[in-house]
């Protein structure tokens, strides 16, 4: 039986593969079928992680198995339920207390976190002597790192017109965020172009066996 | 109080988390700690709070027998379907209300597979991974666009990426693989390493850096209680 099950498995996943293909044509019933099923089981996805990996562990566990230990998570656990409060919309207002928990929580940690490792040791790894090194690559590469985070910082410096002499720099900033962005365009391109393959292979190999 | 009360909470718990990091010691240090589970746990309920909105949203559509309803049906279904085999007899080694389901699982699957898993495994990563994989034949048009923009930030832009697709491919390698030891500099890995390296890290340290002044001012306003828009219209 489990055979036969793994087989309508692969069939199932031939099905859904061709209805999203099936949008290169043109919009039809089998892609927008696919499309809400995809929704659907993202959101199921989604939710069942969440109970299972987060709720479950961090809240109902703890509270069932020692409640005189763990009683102060009730707050958090009726905060959460609050918060679903907010579909209701005469009561939407209750929400907003587990929101300012959150938002919070939130601001202070990203707050404390974007100073340390974004802020501060991205500027610290900027100070870089360039010419302590003779490889040619090398000081061109970290001469290249300082005018390129300079010029790149200075472009995102909206308080003051950019004009004249004072738009060299922020040109010079754009020209690195280009080839920034080619990079990470070039990997978008092949990250698909793998997927692409990744169901090419399932098609050729698991459904097919062309490719043994 | 509908608007006072949560801005005093929302200073007082961010405060509470930033005075922390300076202050590691009783009651401070602890304190943080149970916020931040505390911010997990809620967190974990607005996942909640996203799906409920879907279900009503998918609902009132089927209900008014809106256009293309029936879509809408098939959607609902699948969430039903999946949600269902996921609190039944759980996800992957966490066991359900029905326990770990073991007959069900050695029947749909050799190693035994439960009923969510095996929904994720043929239905969802098929889903995803071709759903994603569409792009890979739009993105050429994309690229077409962005080179009929003959600006030089954008060639800038595209020859990047053309060096960076053939440098970390073996394409790149056998183009110029057969280049002199004299001009390995223009051996394509190379330059694409050098890019990455050098030019990239530089521009990717400049959007960090400004990033993070954005959410550190952002960050502020919240806790100060001068952005408010989270709290939402109304009084």
């Amino acid at each position: 039986m489990a055979e036969i099950m793994t087989i309508i498995g692969i069939w199932i996943g031939v099905f859904l593969t061709f209805s999203i293909f099936s949008f290169l044509y043109r919009d039809n019933p089998f892609y927008r079928f696919a499309e809400q099923v995809f929704v659907g089981l993202s959101a199921a996805y989604g939710f069942i992680y969440i109970i299972y990996n987060v709720l479950v562990p961090n809240l109902f566990t703890p509270v069932l198995s020692d409640f005189n230990q763990n009683w102060l998570l009730i707050i958090p656990g009726v905060l959460g339920v609050l918060m679903l409060v907010r579909i209701y919309p005469p009561a939407e207002w209750i929400s907003r207390y587990p929101l300012a928990v959150v938002i919070g929580t939130s601001a202070g940690i990203s707050l404390l976190f974007y100073l340390k490792s974004d802020f501060m040791n991205q500027i610290a790894a900027t100070m870089i002597n360039p010419f302590e090194t003779p490889n040619v690559s090398a000081i061109s590469g970290g001469l290249l790192i300082i005018i390129g985070t300079i010029c790149g910082v200075y472009f995102f410096y909206f308080s003051k017109r950019q004009e004249g002499v004072f738009a060299i720099p922020s040109r010079i900033g754009i020209w690195f965020l280009m080839v920034s962005f080619g990079a990470s365009f070039g990997y978008t391109v092949m990250a698909r172009i793998s997927l692409l393959i990744g169901r090419i292979e399932f098609l050729l190999t698991d459904w097919l066996h062309i490719i043994k | 109080m509908k608007r006072t009360i949560p801005m005093i909470i929302t200073f007082i718990v961010g405060m509470l988390v930033i005075i922390s990091e300076f202050v590691p010691h009783k009651p401070f240090g602890p304190i943080a700690g149970t916020l931040e589970n505390w911010f997990l746990i809620i967190a974990g309920f607005t996942i909640i709070l996203g799906v409920l909105s879907l279900i009503r949203m998918n609902s009132i559509k089927i209900k008014s027998r809106a256009e293309n309803w029936q879509y809408f049906l098939a959607g609902l279904i699948s969430f039903g379907v999946m949600v269902l085999v996921g609190v039944f007899w759980g996800m992957q080694e966490s066991s359900g209300i029905l326990g770990h389901g073991e007959k069900i699982s050695a029947w749909l699957g050799t190693p035994p597979t439960k009923p969510f898993d095996y929904l994720f495994n043929n239905l969802f990563i098929h889903l995803s991974a071709t759903m994603f994989s569409l792009l890979a034949f739009y993105i050429a048009s994309a690229a077409y666009r962005a080179f009929i923009i003959r600006s030089f930030e954008s060639n800038l832009l595209m020859i990047t990426a053309v060096i960076i697709m053939l440098g970390r491919t073996s394409l790149g390698t056998i183009m110029t693989g057969w280049l002199p030891p004299s001009l390995q500099f223009l051996h394509l890995p190379r330059i694409a390493d050098y890019i990455m390296m050098y030019p990239n890290s530089a521009a990717q340290r400049a959007i960090m850096i400004s990033a993070a002044l954005g959410v550190i001012g952002s960050s502020l306003r919240i806790i100060l209680g001068i952005e408010r828009s989270y709290l939402g219209g109304g009084k």
